[in-house]
Parts: C-alpha cells; structure tokens; sequence
C-alpha cells in the first residue's frame, strides 16, 4: 500500500476522534434546542466555563481571588487543598446545575414566546457574560486539567497497525476513551429519552409546548432539567478537550465547531448530530492533509463552516431534516 | 353556457365582462396528499366571485394556485386571456393580482402608512442614486404614490391611525389595514382569504361594505373565501363549492342554494 | 415645553416624510452638524481623537450597515469583522498599488470590493434564514480572517504578515501614516459618517427600505405583494457590506494604522458591532450612533473608574467588561429590545406632552 494512502487512513481515524467531541457539544445544543427552541449558542463557553470550575475546585483556587485581592488588598489565591477528581466532577455538576437553574429564572423565562433570533442573541450575550465570569472567577491563565484519564499513544494499535503496514498509527489513548464515554453518554441519553417518565415529559416539551403544558408537564422544571444535562454534556466535553490542550479560551472556539456540525446533521435530530461531527472531524483532518500544504494550511479554521454552508445552499434542510413547506 | 369574452348581468342588475382569471383541470398534491383535484373554473371582470367549502375542502389551497404561491403539478392558469407559466409569487403580484390573508399578514414593524405604501413597491423604480440622496425621481414617485395611497387610506376611513405602528391596531382594524395594502396596489384581480373571520357582527358589516363599495367604486374583480354563508350568499355574483378538493357546485348563489350536492356537504348525508 | 409638533403643520407629502417632521428635531440636528465640524475640531486633542472620537465615529458607520441588514432587512450576520477586514486590506492594496489616487477614491472602491464580497457571501440567504443564516456568515467570518493571514498576495509579503498604512494626505493635509493632526483625521472620518448616515436614512425611509422590513416582518407576504427576494436581500447585502468596508477601511488606514488581521478583524468584532446595533437599536440609525458611542465609552470608563481610579489590574477590568456588556445584552432583549433609541423616542413622546400628560 502507498504511504500517502497509509497517513491518510492514520488521518481519517483521527478525524473520526475529532469527530466524536464535536459531536458530543453538539449533543448539548440538540437538547436545549428540542425542548425549548433555543438555539444555545453559549454552549462552547459552557464547556469552558465547566472545565474551569473542575480544574478551580480540584486545585482548591479561591473564586473571585483577583477581585477580592483587588478590592480587598489581600492576596488569597489557594485554599491550598487539592481534591480527588470526582468530588471535583460531581461539585461541578452542581455548580452547572444551578447555573441552569440561574440561566432560567434570571434570562428565559421572560424571553418566552420571542422571536428564535431574539433567544439566539440572547445566548450571545450569555456566552459573554460566563466567559467574563468564568476569568473573573477563576482566573484566565491556561490552566492543566487531569482527572485521571489515559493519554499517550495507544501501544496496541502502533504496534497491531505496524505489523499489518509496516507504520504504526498514532491514535491517541486519550481520544478512544472519549470516544466509549461519548457512546455510553448518547446511550443513556436516549435511554432516558425514551423510557423515563422525565425523558417522555421532555419530548412532550419538544413536541408541542401548550400541550405539554395542559397534560400537566411543568415547562419550568424540564428547561431546567435541559440546561442541566446540556451543562453536564459540556462538562464531559470540556474535561476531553481541557485534558488535551489545557483549559483555555480557544476551547470555546473549537466548541464552536458543534454549529457546521448541527446544519450538516439538522438542529433536532441526535443521530444527525453523531454522523455530522463525524463527517466534520474526518472531513477537516483529510482537508487540512490533502490540501491543507497547498494553499497556506490551518484550514481548519474554516473548513467545517464553509462545508455547511455549501450543504445549506443546495440542502437547506440539512441532511436528515424533512422538505419545510411553507404556508400562509 | 357563456363563452369567455361574453357579459352577464347580475341578480342585483350589474354588468360582468369577459373572463380574467381561467383555472382549467388544476390538480395540486402535497406528497401524498391531494389537495385539489381537476378543479375547472372562471372569474369574469367586475365579479364578485366566491369560493365555498367545508374546513378541509381545499380553499385555501385553490386561492394559492390563484395567487401563484403554490404551483399546480397538473392544469393550466389563463390570466387575462394568456397562458400563465410557473411563476414566482412575486411576479404574480407584478401581473396585479393582490391578496390579503387568512391569518393577517401585516409587517408588525411598521406604520400603517408604511404597510399601505408596500403596496405600492411594484410600481416605484427609482434607481439606486435617486434613492439614496432623495432626489428627483425617487421623491417624485414617493409624493405620487403616497397620494395613491391616501386616496386608498380614506376609502377606507383610517386615516387617524395612519402613523401608527401596525402591531398596536385591534384585530379588525388590521384586517381593514391589509384590504389597504392590497387596494394601494391598484389590482386587477384581488383575491380575499376569509376577510371577515374571527369578526363580530358589526366589523362583519363593515367589512362587506368596503368589499361592496371598492368592487362598486373601483369595477376591482374579486374573488373570496368566506365561512358565513349569509355573506357570501349576499356579496357573491357566482360561488365554487368545493368538497375534499373537488368542485360540487358552481353558479349563482341562488342556483348554489338549491345544489343537492352543496346541500348533502354541508347537511351531511346518511351513507345507507 | 417648546417641543411641540402643534403649529407645526406639513402641508404637502414632501414635507410630511422629511426625516425630522417636528422642527424642534430639525433645529436640534442642525446644531448637532454645526458642533460636530466647527466647534470639536478646534478642542481636540490626540488623546480624545484616538480613544473616543475615531472608534465612535468609525464603528457608527459599521453599525449604520450591519443595522441596515440586520435591524432593517432581519438578516443576522456574524461576519462583521471579515467583512471590515474585506474594507482594510482592499484598501491597503489600493494603497500600495496606486499611491497617486485620492484616499478617498482608495476607501470608496474598498467599500465597493465589500459589497461584492458580501453579496457572495450574501447568496445563501436565499436558500437559509435566521440562526441557519447567522451560523452559515461565521463561514465567512473565519474564511476571510484565514485568507488575509495565509495568502501573501494581500499582506503585499511583508516580513511580519501585518500590514501597514503609509502616509497619504488629502488637499496637501496627511491623513494616513505618522504625522496626521488630530482634527484632520477626525474631520476626515466625520464626512464620511454623515455622508453615511444621510445616504442610510433616505434608503431606509424611501422603498428600497420598505422592501428590506416586509422582508424582515414576513418575507412570504412580502414576496406575494410583489417584492422580489433575491434583489432585496442582496441589496441590502450589498450595501450593509459597502458601509462596513468603508469603516474597516477607515479603521485600518486612518485609525489603527498597522493591523494584525486575527487581532483586529476577529469573530469578537463581529460581535461588537452586532451588540452595538442590539444596545442602540435594531431598525434606527440614531441607534446605530447611540450604540456605537455606548460601547466606545463603556470601556474607557471602566479604564479610568476600575484601573485608574481604584487601583485594579488591567484584565480584570477586561472582564468586567465581558460581564457588563453580556448583562446588558440580555436586560435589553428582555427590557427593551429595541435599544437606546426606543428609550429616545419614548421620552420625546413624554416630552412632547410635558408638562400636561392629560
């Protein structure tokens, strides 16, 4: 087998990789966007800002210590304890909670019955605010986060793919655990979906809100119930990235990425979500490699999001959405 | 039978031209589902012509094909005497066939002046540069249009409410706002979707006046959609009864009447 | 008390569309005019020019074009800060290719190549609307910023991949490069921005205007009465991008004078200039200036209270701001989403009944 072939099979399994955690925030805008038509741009930054609070807390760092040192004149900075990562997990998956719970009460629900593009722009301006509060609390140097989770070559494969083609494949160890959490959490996702008496409510939401509504479905308690599972999702993805390439702020960036991912896969669908982030991941890593070097590289900056409009412009629906007809 | 160029005279003594608007064998699917099905009829110049139905008939629909929002997969259009190709909505609305809607469909961001002045967007063709520095012929035609459009909004008694922002009217008066718009663009044929639902009786009655008077004033050929039989039996000069997308009836309001068949759909009929 | 529109009668439908019926408006405007080209230019200074005036004055004209496309014709766009990257680096090659031409023919092309641009880009919006729409201009966005960093051609090769803007002058006057005078530059960006603003008011108040808000309102209906969507989207396309072109070039060339493209252009000014028109007001030109001015000042008021009135570090300043502009993002949605300007005209409709509101 040529070379060029073999890199690029090693590229394309890493897109697929690249493709999971895509997919996986773009889980977190499919919910929120199902039940209650929000198209969640804060998203990403929720993931960022999850990460900062489990690498916060799991450091022991003091929230608001530069404000309090400026204000204040002291100079805390540490509690000076560090925690194992599940209590960091699970002290954030508290902390997400509230904040959806927060982001309810204080935002959407007197935006209820607005316009789509007045709750978009609304996410906006949430996104702005928690990336300000995320530094102001936590600081915004790049920070390590380390839970635990394997990293490093997978010596296996190296060593299973050297033996077939004489190259062994780099696939990061890290990236096939996130690829068995991302499963298990888009399994029990829909398991949850579809046999809880919560999940059923919720897609009663998704369906139809005046109905929900009088079959005796609180709207309240299930938006908060979103935003929650929506902020552990973020969680979970903010945990993969941060443990590759530091908590920082460009994680909200790539978080972006989910948006190309949910017009290729359509807004409402999480099987269209999965097979978009893939197509994405994959797409963007062969791009970059096979054209990449030819017009000036970090073309993955772009790539996902020209794909999708190209898509848009002849599929508007998206890939799996159905034909709209429009009716006055 | 008349032929196409032929008049008739009303029950109320009017006199109708030849015909405006021919809908030959129109057939209109949704997928599966056939919405209409070979559909003939005609609306002659200076008519008053009804189409009546059950919920569901295909009403609607039929008054989408008329207005070119949607395209029929089989039949033929004739308007004014020409063969209509499949056009986009828009270019409808150039040929002067304006309409109003059954859910009102004002543009909420605007003035009342404003909404009435769209209608006349058709005929204002000031270039770029006029426009933007408000000279020449793009004032000209902004005074001249704005007279046509006065004119329309006193037909109409609103003038007070005419800087008003349209989201602040009560239902009834949005639905006189949107007869505006539609009259401001000076059509040949108007087409009206269910003018007088959600009405009370007195707006019903202002209603039917202003249809009356602006077919009467203005010789505009209308065709509608009404619920309230008694209006349409009074207003219309020819009704179309349709019936799960077919026709069943077409004629005088009075032949209509007598129609077993327009009787049995809106009487129901024992199926023994 | 004086502000009054009884007395004030029009009396021919000329006089009745003017763009300030109620004389009182008039007067005010003209007064407005006259402080702003013939008293500021003799009390300013560098400082003033460079921290408050250039930014408020360059970004209203952005928001005057993204108002024109969002707030009058309802298509978001978040490809702001490509599309005034279009505006600086055009006007950099024109520059640099043609140093004999006028400054201002130079920024009035790179208005144009703008306008192309985003009518390219404007396309889709045939095709897709609302968030489907804004997400497909972050293509743009990230497309052009990538473009202007990696192809050499527009940075004209330059060691450091930035360009910068020589000295041009303008009836014998620099208005470009090193030694610009504060109160030239300043007046040299107020024409432009009146200029913009006048020529923005008639197309908003005239039909292309009425056209872009039935697009906004509904565009079914407004495609049954007889407006065409493509050639209403694409102009207001069109341009909303030849005013953002025009204030990227102005920004580069005159403001910053040396610019960074993923620095200066980056998805953060698209966002700015979207926030703008959001706090000043969707739909208003008076709100494209109320937002601009608002946004301009905010930061340096949070510099000299926060930083150098109390003391604090520069960056959590910096935050606080993320926070404040977010917060208030959202209280104007909820509260008043039609910005400053709705607050404006709300007052002058008490005003014009004070002191007997019965």
């Amino acid at each position: 087998m040529p070379d060029q072939l073999i890199y690029a099979i090693e590229v394309f399994f890493n897109g697929l990789m690249a493709g999971v955690l895509y997919a996986l925030v773009a889980l977190g805008f499919v919910l929120i966007y199902k039940a209650s038509g929000i198209f969640n741009y804060a998203q990403g930054v929720m993931a960022l800002f999850a990460a900062m609070t489990l690498v916060g807390v799991m450091e022991g760092q003091v929230p608001f210590a530069h404000l309090i040192n400026a204000v204040l004149g002291t100079k805390v900075h540490h509690f000076g304890w560090h925690l194992p990562a599940l209590v960091g997990i699970v002290s954030t998956v508290l902390v997400m909670v509230v904040l959806a719970w927060l982001v309810q009460r204080v935002i959407f629900k007197h935006l209820v019955g607005q316009e789509p593009i007045i709750l978009f722009m609304a996410t906006i301006g949430l996104a702005y605010f928690m990336e300000g509060l995320g530094d102001m609390m936590w600081g915004s140097e790049i920070k390590k986060l380390d839970v635990g989770l394997p990293q490093g070559i997978n010596l296996w494969i190296d060593e299973a793919t050297y033996n077939i083609f004489d190259y062994g494949f780099f696939i990061d160890n890290l990236d096939i655990v996130a690829t068995i959490i991302a499963i298990t959490l888009v399994g029990s996702l829909v398991i949850f979906a579809q046999y809880t008496k919560e999940g059923r409510a919720m897609r009663a939401v998704a369906d139809d809100h005046q109905a929900a509504l009088s079959v005796g479905v609180s709207l309240n308690f299930i938006w908060i119930m979103v935003w929650s599972v929506a902020g552990f999702v973020a969680l979970v993805a903010g945990i993969m990235w941060g443990t590759k390439s530091g908590v920082q702020f460009s994680l909200s960036l790539i978080a972006l990425k989910a948006l190309p991912v949910l017009m290729l896969g359509g807004f409402t669908s999480i099987p269209g979500a999965i097979v978009g982030g893939l197509i994405i991941g994959v797409g963007e890593k062969l791009f970059e490699f096979l054209v990449g070097p030819l017009i000036g590289g970090a073309t993955e900056n772009w790539f996902a999001y020209v794909l999708a409009l190209l898509l848009l412009v002849f599929r508007p629906q998206g890939l799996f959405g159905e034909k709209i007809i429009e009716r006055v | 039978m008349l032929s196409n160029t032929d008049g008739y005279v009303t029950e109320d003594g009017r006199t109708i031209g030849g015909v405006v608007m021919e809908m030959k064998n129109i057939t209109l699917r949704f997928g599966g589902v056939t919405a209409i099905k070979d559909i003939t009829f005609d609306i002659r110049e200076g008519e008053i012509r009804a189409i009546i139905g059950p919920n569901g008939a295909g009403k609607s629909s039929m008054l989408n094909v008329v207005s070119g929002f949607y395209v029929p997969q089989e039949g033929e259009v004739f308007f004014r005497g020409e063969k209509r190709p499949a056009l986009k909505p828009f270019e409808v609305a150039r040929q002067g066939i304006a309409r109003t809607f059954q859910n009102i469909a004002l543009f909420e961001g605007m003035s009342v002046l404003d909404n009435v002045m769209t209608g006349r967007l058709t005929q204002m063709k000031a270039g770029f540069i006029s426009q933007s520095i408000w000279r020449g012929k793009a004032e000209k035609e902004e005074v001249e249009n704005r007279e046509i459009c006065e004119r329309v909004i006193d037909f109409l008694e609103i003038q007070s409410i005419r800087k008003t922002p349209v989201s602040r009217l009560p239902y009834g008066l949005k639905k006189r706002v949107e007869l505006a718009r539609a009259l401001a663009s000076e059509p040949k044929l108007l087409l009206l979707d269910e003018p007088m639902a959600g009405m009370n009786v007195e707006e019903k009655e202002d209603m039917s006046r202003f249809i009356l008077d602006v077919n009467d004033e203005f010789g505009t050929t209308i065709a509608l959609i009404e619920h309230d039989m008694g209006v349409v039996m009074d207003l219309s000069d020819r009704v179309v009864v349709m019936d799960y997308g077919k026709k069943i009836g077409d004629g005088t309001p009075s032949e209509v009447r007598n129609n077993q068949a327009v009787i049995d759909a809106y009487l129901g009929v024992s199926h023994d | 008390m004086f502000y009054r529109e009884a007395g004030d009668f029009s009396t021919t439908y000329r006089e009745d569309s003017q763009t300030f019926p109620i004389k009182f408006d008039r007067y005010r405007y003209y007064a407005v005019l006259i402080i702003a080209f013939a008293i500021i230019p003799f009390l300013l200074n560098d400082y003033w020019v460079n921290a408050i005036f250039l930014p408020f004055l360059i970004y209203s004209i952005a928001a005057i074009g993204l108002n024109i496309l969002t707030g009058y014709c309802g298509q978001v766009s978040l490809g702001t800060g490509g599309f005034m990257a279009v505006g600086a680096y055009a006007t950099y090659k024109l520059m640099t290719a043609f140093p004999e031409v006028s400054m201002v023919v130079h920024i009035l092309l790179a208005g144009g190549v703008t306008a192309f641009v985003g009518v390219l880009f404007g396309l889709p919006s045939l095709r897709i609307k609302g968030f489907y729409l804004a997400v497909a201009t972050l293509a743009a966005q990230f497309f052009l910023v990538w473009l202007f960093n990696r192809v050499p051609w527009f940075y004209n090769y330059s060691a450091s991949g930035q360009i910068n803007s020589p000295e041009r002058t303008l009836f014998g006057i620099p208005i470009t490069g090193a030694n610009t005078e504060p109160w030239a530059v300043y007046l040299f960006c107020l024409v432009f921005v009146t200029i913009s603003a006048v020529v923005a008011r008639n197309l908003t108040r005239g039909a292309m205007g009425r056209k872009w808000m039935a697009i906004r309102d509904m565009d079914i209906a407004a495609e049954i009465i007889g407006v065409n969507p493509l050639t209403a989207k694409l102009s207001a396309f069109a341009i909303s991008s030849f005013f953002v072109g025009v204030s990227g070039a102005l920004f580069f060339s005159v403001y910053l004078g040396a610019v960074e493209v993923g620095e200066v252009f980056g998805i953060n000014k698209s966002f700015l200039v979207l926030f703008m028109i959001i706090i000043g007001g969707l739909g208003s030109i008076f709100g494209s200036f109320a937002g601009a001015a608002f946004l301009v000042l905010l930061p340096v008021l949070l510099k000299n209270v926060l930083v150098t009135g109390l003391g604090w570090p520069t960056d959590l300043a910096a935050h606080l701001e993320f926070m404040i502009v977010g917060f208030l993002i959202i209280v104007f949605l909820i509260v008043e989403p039609h910005g400053i300007a709705q607050l404006w005209r709300v007052a002058k409709e008490k005003l014009r009944l004070w002191p007997f509101p019965h």
